[in-house]
């Protein structure tokens, strides 16, 4: 190990010593004064993204003994991660201020939940992966409780925990298959080591592979695996569920991408096939069972897990284009969706949760501004032009129908033509229904600004995507 | 000044930035406070401006080439090779004059009857305005399906908002229907840009394509413009949608979005897949024909006013379809330009007629509040002024000779007789069964004794209703009396695109 090494792990480890600064810092600091540890926490957050800034690499480097990689897919899925953690921070702050929950606690998990997200997007080695997971996923639990007199969220987090566990039981019994096949950890290494022997190519890794996948739809929310996402969007307080559905996207994306094109690429045949069920599947339950819901956060739950399909089927393709639709797909898929919990979390004050869809009933009465936001980000993950959710959906089509597989590309069209339903729900109940809800939204001015920044960037970005869509093709062509 | 390079720019973003600007303005409930009317007026100018603007088009347009004219090209997103390329024709000039037509008397014919939000509803129309433009102009597929799409959005609001009873049905039927169509040509739309490696039409238009892609081709845009027309038997949300929406939607929705359908069959279907094209021109014709008289008929048991004007515009739109597809049935070369001259033709037309027809129930309904045939009765002698407008377009919605709704029709008719006398006898059936719908409606209306107290209490067309409808009767008569100047517009494309189609791409 060499300053290198150091180097190339600078951001995590600037992000660690942080948070032990904020966590002991949080210790002197009383309830009324504990914007304080917000203010800290975005500090923490800048200076990470600082030097994330500052140590990017020109071209990957492997550094600690192979296990750990930085590459430009991890800076921009990590660069991309702290911003979203500091938006879901400013929007939580009103509102945990608001209902007594304002501890230091949201935002200390939330940075080590960052530290897990960003060990995973750099790991290089099965057990670095493991040990990100595990990060990210106990402060998730911690969180979705973080309301200890909730009934509801201490349900969801035990739910969120037991299924958790499983899932990472099956990981790592996968893990283990792999190791044993292969007799290594590391993601390159695997790959070779496939590619010299192609007798290993063979029952036994499909076995260990089947688990990985299994891991991967878990974190992915994508079904058969998906039954803890909707209880745990519904079950946690706002802007824990806004921390959940957007930052560690990326991390299960960056997860995804390492293990099955990084580590398991010669084995494309193979997984493809149990992806695409997997994505098919999402695709059509999670845009079905929406239409159903009146609970904004569980609806938006459910198209998290339509919209995690279209991110598997891009993957499915296997090509770098595919990928660098995956990529695209989910970098805006987050803006949009972290934008509409923003929304969700604006709409409520003390003792009240905006949750159902009928409290937007007449928003546009309430606050024609934040009506019009909450339309273009609902157009967006609907896949209408000319917001950024439309070329999302055209880079994943255009992936699946260069690969050949036209007939699923139908079968992505006709399902967003589903979806549109439900999302055109909350404009009609926003634009055609009376207002019933009398009282005045209350938000501060910088929330309402990034608020609106948020709204107009899923329409600016339509405009203007030409800058991301070739900085999306450039990781895709770097990451083998 | 010369402005004539970036006058299609001008047209497109001048109503949409007007429309922005009207949010902006805002509005308060009192109609008279001087930010309403200046919003009203800001509304006003913007769409006046605009025609002003399409007149300039008109009056630089070169009708003697078939080329793309006052062409824009600028990159938009490198990356995926699109551009932001506009271009106008003999096919979509004429349609941009229709819309910057139409959208300042909707804007007048809204003026004071528009009590909730006027700010928004004005501006949802101008932003609808410069995309409809917008879906006119583009010469690049993705930009063409970026307009398409996001014209749907302003519609949905104004059914949605400023609709009737049932609205929110009506308007959620209309998106998903126009919008499951629209994707498969997305779909389409993506494949031939794997093919050709941009979203260039032209490139789309030359590329070579086998018959099977050329069929699948022809049925995703089929889905896609059959709906917007809309033909038999994907027409059921047309119903419902004109029904419910406000006045001006009606107007908006008949008069410009159903002609997208037609355009698109001319500006995409038939040159890019003319084999597919040909493999199923009988089965549009037949679609067509079916829409012709079942839908005639279907017209003719309406009780409600704005739905018989509905089912009369499908009927009158089987004419586009049937005209733009009877080309393959025609042996001798000059009959095939017939039927599509008499397709557009009919295009702008029906545009005007189906207008001014949707304005005047809008008189009556501000009025009664009652769409009912049944409600009204000796509307003629309370309303003299109103009730020779309504004859005179019931007139034009029949075919009459001397009005611009004959024009097109005959031409079609005279096509389809050189292709099939039984295609030409059931497209004759309309000049029958056109004038028996909005004849009847017009007898049950208009005559007759007065038929109740809300009848005898009308008072006749205000000022601003009557320059309305004043302005669409000339027009109607003008096109009419003289289509030639609208005629010359488009014989270079139409010859050109009549060559393009006969040649095989296979």
């Amino acid at each position: 190990m060499n300053l290198t090494d150091y180097i190339s792990a600078a951001p995590e480890i600037t992000l660690l010593g942080l948070i032990c600064v904020v966590l002991i810092a949080d210790l002197f600091v009383d309830d009324e004064h504990r914007v304080m540890t917000f203010w800290m926490s975005i500090a923490a957050l800048a200076l990470t993204a600082w030097s994330l800034v500052a140590t990017a690499p020109i071209e990957r480097v492997v550094v600690f003994d192979g296990s750990y990689v930085s590459d430009p897919l991890s800076q921009v899925l990590k660069l991309t991660a702290v911003g979203f953690v500091a938006i879901a921070f400013l929007y939580a702050r009103d509102y945990l201020r608001a209902n007594d929950l304002h501890k230091g606690e949201y935002y200390l998990l939330g940075l080590f939940g960052l530290l897990g997200m960003m060990i995973m997007t750099s790991a290089n080695s099965l057990l670095t992966m493991y040990l990100g997971l595990e990060t990210l996923a106990l402060s998730l639990y911690a969180l979705v409780a973080i309301d200890r007199n909730n009934a509801t969220a201490a349900e969801s987090a035990m739910k969120y925990f037991v299924l958790g566990a499983i899932a990472s039981g099956a990981l790592l019994y996968g893990i283990s298959w792999i190791y044993g096949v292969t007799g290594t950890l590391k993601f390159d290494e695997i790959a070779t080591a496939i590619a010299a022997n192609p007798d290993l190519n063979s029952l036994p890794l499909w076995f260990g592979l089947a688990f990985l996948i299994v891991g991967i739809a878990f974190k992915f929310g994508a079904v058969p695996f998906h039954m803890w996402l909707p209880d745990v969007y519904e079950g946690a307080r706002t802007p824990v569920t806004l921390y959940i559905a957007s930052a560690p996207k990326l991390a299960a994306l960056a997860f995804t991408l390492r293990i099955l094109v990084d580590g398991l690429g010669g084995l494309q045949d193979v997984w493809a096939d149990m992806i695409m069920v997997v994505a098919v599947l999402s695709l059509l339950v999670g845009n079905v069972i929406a239409i159903a819901q009146t609970n904004i956060k569980r609806m938006l739950g459910y198209s998290a897990i339509a919209h995690v399909g279209f991110i598997l089927l891009a993957i499915f393709c296997g090509t770098d284009k595919g990928y660098a639709a995956a990529l695209f797909y989910t970098l805006t898929y987050v803006v949009a969706t972290a934008g509409a919990f923003g929304i969700v979390i604006l709409l409520s004050r003390r003792g009240f949760e905006a949750e159902n869809l009928a409290d937007f009933k007449g928003l546009n009465a309430r606050s024609p501004w934040f009506a019009l936001m909450m339309m273009f980000l609902m157009l967006s993950l609907t896949g209408i032009p000319p917001f950024i959710g439309f070329l999302g959906k055209l880079n994943v089509i255009d992936a699946v129908l260069s690969s050949g597989y036209a007939g699923l590309a139908v079968l992505m069209v006709i399902a967003s033509v589903v979806g549109a339903f439900y999302y055109l729900r909350v404009i009609w109940y926003m634009y055609f229904e009376p207002r019933e809800d009398q009282a005045v939204l209350q938000a501060s001015t910088d929330t309402r600004l990034v608020l609106s920044l948020n709204g107009v960037a899923v329409l600016a970005l339509g405009i203007v995507p030409g800058w991301l869509w070739t900085l999306c093709t450039q990781i895709a062509l770097s990451m083998r | 000044m010369d402005f004539s390079q970036s006058l299609l720019s001008i047209l497109i973003w001048l109503p949409i930035a007007g429309g922005i600007l009207l949010l902006v303005i805002g509005d308060d409930n009192d109609v008279n406070s001087s930010r309403s009317i200046t919003m009203r007026v800001a509304a006003l100018g913007i769409t006046v401006l605009t025609f002003v603007f399409s007149i300039a088009l008109y009056k630089w347009f070169d009708n003697a080439t078939a080329a793309m004219q006052f062409v824009e090209r600028a990159s938009w997103i490198p990356a995926l090779d699109v551009w932001y390329y506009l271009g106008v024709d003999g096919i979509s000039a004429p349609l941009i004059l229709l819309t910057t037509f139409i959208t300042p008397l909707v804007v007048i014919a809204g003026w004071d009857t528009i009590k909730v939000r006027p700010a928004q509803y004005f501006a949802a129309f101008l932003i609808l305005e410069g995309l409809m433009i917008g879906v006119f102009c583009a010469l690049d597929g993705l930009l063409f399906y970026v307009f398409w799409e996001a014209m749907l959005v302003p519609m949905f609001l104004i059914i949605g908002v400023w609709g009737g009873e049932k609205r929110i049905y009506a308007t959620l039927k209309f998106f998903l229907y126009t919008f499951l169509g629209s994707v498969l040509m997305l779909v389409a739309f993506i494949y031939l840009y794997g093919q050709t490696g941009s979203f260039d039409l032209f490139g789309f238009m030359n590329v070579p394509l086998g018959m099977t892609a050329q069929k699948l081709i022809f049925i995703a845009f089929l889905l896609a413009f059959a709906v917007k027309v809309p033909m038999w038997p994907v027409h059921t949300w047309l119903p419902d949608a004109h029904v419910e929406a406000p006045t001006g939607g009606s107007v908006i929705l008949a008069a410009i979005m159903l002609k997208m359908g037609g355009y698109g069959f001319v500006r995409l279907s038939l040159p890019i897949v003319p084999d597919g094209s040909a493999y199923f021109s009988g089965f549009v014709i037949t679609l067509s024909l079916i829409a012709v008289v079942y839908i005639g008929f279907v017209a003719l048991m309406q009780k409600d006013m704005k739905k018989l004007i509905a089912y009369s515009s499908i009927a009158h739109m089987g004419f586009v379809t049937l005209g733009f597809f009877l080309f393959w049935s025609i042996s001798s070369g000059t009959g095939a330009g017939l039927g599509m001259t008499g397709g557009m033709v009919q295009m702008v037309s029906h545009g005007l007629i189906s207008g001014a027809m949707f304005l005047c129930v809008g008189v009556l309904y501000d009025r009664v509040h009652s769409r009912q045939i049944a409600d009204y009765g000796g509307v003629a002698n309370t309303m003299p002024k109103f009730a020779a407008f309504m004859v005179l377009f019931s007139m034009a919605n029949a075919g009459l000779p001397g009005t611009s709704g004959f024009v097109g029709e005959f031409m079609v008719i005279i096509a389809s007789f050189k292709a099939n006398f039984w295609y030409a006898f059931l497209a004759g059936t309309t000049l029958v069964l056109g004038a028996a719908y909005t004849l009847w409606m017009v007898k049950r209306v208009l005559y007759g004794e007065v038929a109740n107290d809300n009848v005898a209490a009308l008072e006749d067309l205000n000022q601003r209703e009557f320059i309305v409808l004043a302005v669409l009767a000339i027009s109607v008569l003008l096109v009419g009396l003289w289509p030639a100047p609208l005629v010359d517009m488009m014989n270079a494309t139409i010859e050109q695109l009549i060559q393009q189609v006969g040649q095989s791409k296979l």
